[in-house]
């Protein structure tokens, strides 16, 4: 397997060829935020919280999504990066209706976490305020797309590790929502499987285990699907 | 000509309001209004909701008094899961609604109306407030702070935090008590209930000042309403609704809290935002009834603990078996903070207290639920509708403020009956039309207002909108 060596931040690093910026950052402890990425399903590059600047490269990239090669120069944190990171997160945040105080993940929250790290401390954008449904015909488990991110992680590990394909995205643009099988009642899937795993990687309180109060997400509580990794070490991912 | 006197904002409240007097041609007082000018909309935006995150949402409410909006809430979705908190359950919700008590209680009496007892009504201003307390008696603001602070501990200690706290949840509690916990809370019973004690000898020792004030501020006959136990005696938590007429005779057999709505009416007036509730047997507007400390202590055969028992002896000997003077409700305030000390003590001796079984859990059984507590403020009442999901489709909130409207409003109209004189505003009539708003401590919404140094303002109106006279403080 060839071996490369890059930049990023300035630091010497190396990776294998296939591997993302994410990937060899992560493996060199440098933190390159994003709510869409997740080891052991594939990347998709929507948040584009991740996005890095790359020498000689005029675009920005998504570091989850973009594949090293030799001698690349990448600048994952700068002032300007910084900056682009918190209007995609405060984008995410006006795009829906995220009430911190009063949600299942309050403190259990990527989103939440992210924004603070980023020092978020207001709007600068008008919000939209959209109204959009809760759907809590499922046995165990709710829907709320008032805190939906479409980070799509729910999609990928249903599709990649339960192999169920219960959800899907339908509509486009500020319409854009997940559905369970082809747009029915969550509780009327015929192929969902109640598993859990969706609920278990919602960066945020989207999807939830319905009768838990709020701020008791159960992201502590359990050790965060170990096997994701090791299914992603099997697909030499 | 007639004229209208309007004082606003009323100051050291919880929220904002105004107060409009209007006189006759004559100068005399025809009419009196209290008006609650803020709206908050909470049953119309929790619609569409999941019913399991109304006791958090509800709690959003109120700063000062969160728990006894968790803990109806917590009991109208227990009703929709048919089910019975665990009795360890039941019981952590009891001590941290009565942390409540003792909090809001000790902010009510030492902070917003201590300093108007010690001052006198017509005490400087700049003076009239709890730092003023602090100069003049020490002993008392002490006891105070220290009384609100051990109250809201409890509620930090046990739910996480003292404002919204997050423990109460539908079925029972999310925490299990630790012994170390429990402990530190009983080390602070002695000083509580010293405090306490101190505070009622301070206030009788000087009641006798007080005797226009008694008679004059919303001193009338009225119905009363609280909950009370099996026994009779004051239960903050559940049990029945009990009703009794002016002279301590029972309107109704005690109510069944669930069928609330078969004995309450709520009527809506357009120059107020806060529904008046009436007693539906008597109609609008006859059927006034007050609730609060001095409702639970007129309707209650006793407290059901010794220290409190005593004092409401006491109480009974020098106010009547009924006390039907709203000044009383500081004196009474300071009994219903007794009693919950006691209460917590007991409660937390409980053998099972710290016991593991704290939280039942059920899903969607019944479309409708009704959860009724006693607030500090007087009784609490939250009724849902939900879909065969568990979504929010309808909501109402009876508050304790909505059940002492037409008291407070009959109250303002005999204040300014007796204080004000023609067109002459004078102070005087200014802190007692305020202070007999504060003897109920309303809780408009959800600010406080502890050292009531917001402006207060009167404007004397002509009929067309002139402003002939000014009083601003």
């Amino acid at each position: 397997m060839t071996v490369y060596t890059l930049k990023i931040d300035g630091r010497d690093v190396a990776g294998s060829e296939g591997q993302s910026i994410m990937d060899v950052a992560e493996e060199n402890g440098i933190d390159i935020p994003g709510l869409c990425h997740l080891p052991g399903i594939h990347d998709r590059g929507a948040c584009r919280l991740c996005v890095v600047k790359i020498g000689g490269s005029p675009r920005l990239a998504a570091a989850c999504v973009t594949r090293i090669a030799e001698g690349m120069d990448v600048v994952a944190h700068d002032e300007e990066l910084e900056e682009y990171r918190r209007a995609a997160t405060e984008m995410m945040f006006l795009e829906r209706n995220h009430v911190c105080a009063v949600c299942v993940a309050n403190n259990h929250c990527e989103l939440q976490e992210l924004s603070a790290d980023l020092g978020m401390t207001h709007f600068e954008l008008p919000r939209i305020s959209p109204t959009v449904d809760v759907d809590l015909s499922h046995k165990l488990f709710g829907l709320d797309h008032n805190r939906c991110i479409l980070c799509l992680r729910c999609v990928r590990v249903c599709d990649e590790i339960e192999g169920a394909h219960v959800w899907d995205v339908m509509h486009r643009g500020l319409e854009t929502r997940i559905q369970a099988d082809m747009g029915v009642d969550w509780g009327d899937s015929a192929t969902c499987t109640s598993c859990g795993k969706c609920v278990q990687v919602c960066p945020t309180g989207a999807l939830f285990e319905k009768g838990r109060p709020v701020a008791a997400g159960t992201r502590d509580e359990r050790p965060f699907l170990p096997w994701l990794r090791v299914h992603q070490e099997e697909r030499g991912l | 000509m007639s004229q209208t006197i309007v004082i606003d904002p009323v100051t050291r409240i919880e929220g904002h309001s105004k107060i409009t007097i209007q006189l006759d041609d004559r100068g005399e007082v025809v009419d009196a209004q209290f008006h609650v000018t803020q709206f908050r909309g909470f049953e119309r935006i929790t619609q569409g909701r999941p019913v399991h995150e109304m006791p958090a949402l509800m709690a959003r409410i109120c700063g000062i008094c969160p728990v006894s909006h968790l803990i109806a809430s917590a009991k109208a979705v227990d009703d929709i899961m048919a089910v019975e908190p665990t009795p360890t359950g039941a019981d952590l919700r009891r001590v941290m609604n009565l942390g409540q008590i003792v909090q809001s209680n000790a902010l009510s009496f030492f902070h917003l109306s201590s300093p108007d007892l010690l001052f006198g009504f017509d005490g400087d201003p700049a003076q009239r407030n709890i730092l003023g307390v602090a100069a003049a008696n020490p002993q008392l603001a002490r006891d105070g702070i220290g009384l609100r602070k051990w109250g809201q501990q409890i509620i930090e200690w046990l739910g996480g935090k003292r404002i919204h706290p997050e423990g109460i949840v539908p079925g029972g509690v999310a925490f299990r008590l630790t012994e170390e916990v429990r402990d530190r809370i009983l080390a602070g019973v002695p000083e509580a209930l010293a405090a306490t004690e101190r505070a009622i000898a301070w206030y009788k020792s000087d009641m006798l000042r007080w005797e226009e004030e008694a008679t004059t501020l919303g001193n009338f006959r009225s119905a009363f309403m609280a909950l009370v136990d099996r026994q009779g005696n004051v239960d903050h938590y559940g049990g029945w609704i009990k009703v009794i007429d002016a002279d301590g005779h029972a309107l109704a057999d005690p109510i069944d809290p669930k069928h609330f709505n078969d004995y309450i009416g709520e009527a809506v007036e357009p120059w107020s935002y806060l529904k008046s509730t009436f007693w539906k047997p008597m109609g609008y507007p006859d059927g006034i009834y007050r609730v609060g400390p001095l409702a639970r202590l007129n309707v209650a055969e006793k407290t059901g603990t010794p220290r409190a028992d005593e004092e409401l002896e006491k109480f009974r000997w020098r106010v009547g078996r009924v006390a039907s003077s709203s000044f009383h409700y500081h004196y009474a305030r300071l009994i219903d903070t007794l009693h919950a000390i006691e209460k917590i003590e007991l409660l937390l001796r409980g053998p099972e207290i710290t016991g593991p079984h704290t939280r039942s859990t059920a899903g969607i059984n019944r479309n409708e639920g009704i959860g009724v507590s006693e607030a500090p403020r007087g009784t609490l009442m939250h009724h849902y509708k939900v879909d065969d999901d568990g979504l929010v489709e309808w909501v109402n909130l009876v508050i304790a403020t909505g059940h002492n409207n037409m008291a407070m409003n009959r109250a303002v109209l005999q204040v300014a009956r007796h204080y004000v004189k023609g067109d002459r505003l004078e102070e005087s009539m200014l802190n007692r039309v305020e202070s007999v708003i504060r003897c109920y401590d309303p809780c408009l919404s959800c600010s406080t207002h502890a050292l009531g140094q917001m402006a207060i303002k009167i404007d004397l109106l002509a009929p067309d909108g002139r402003v002939l006279s000014q009083l601003a403080r």
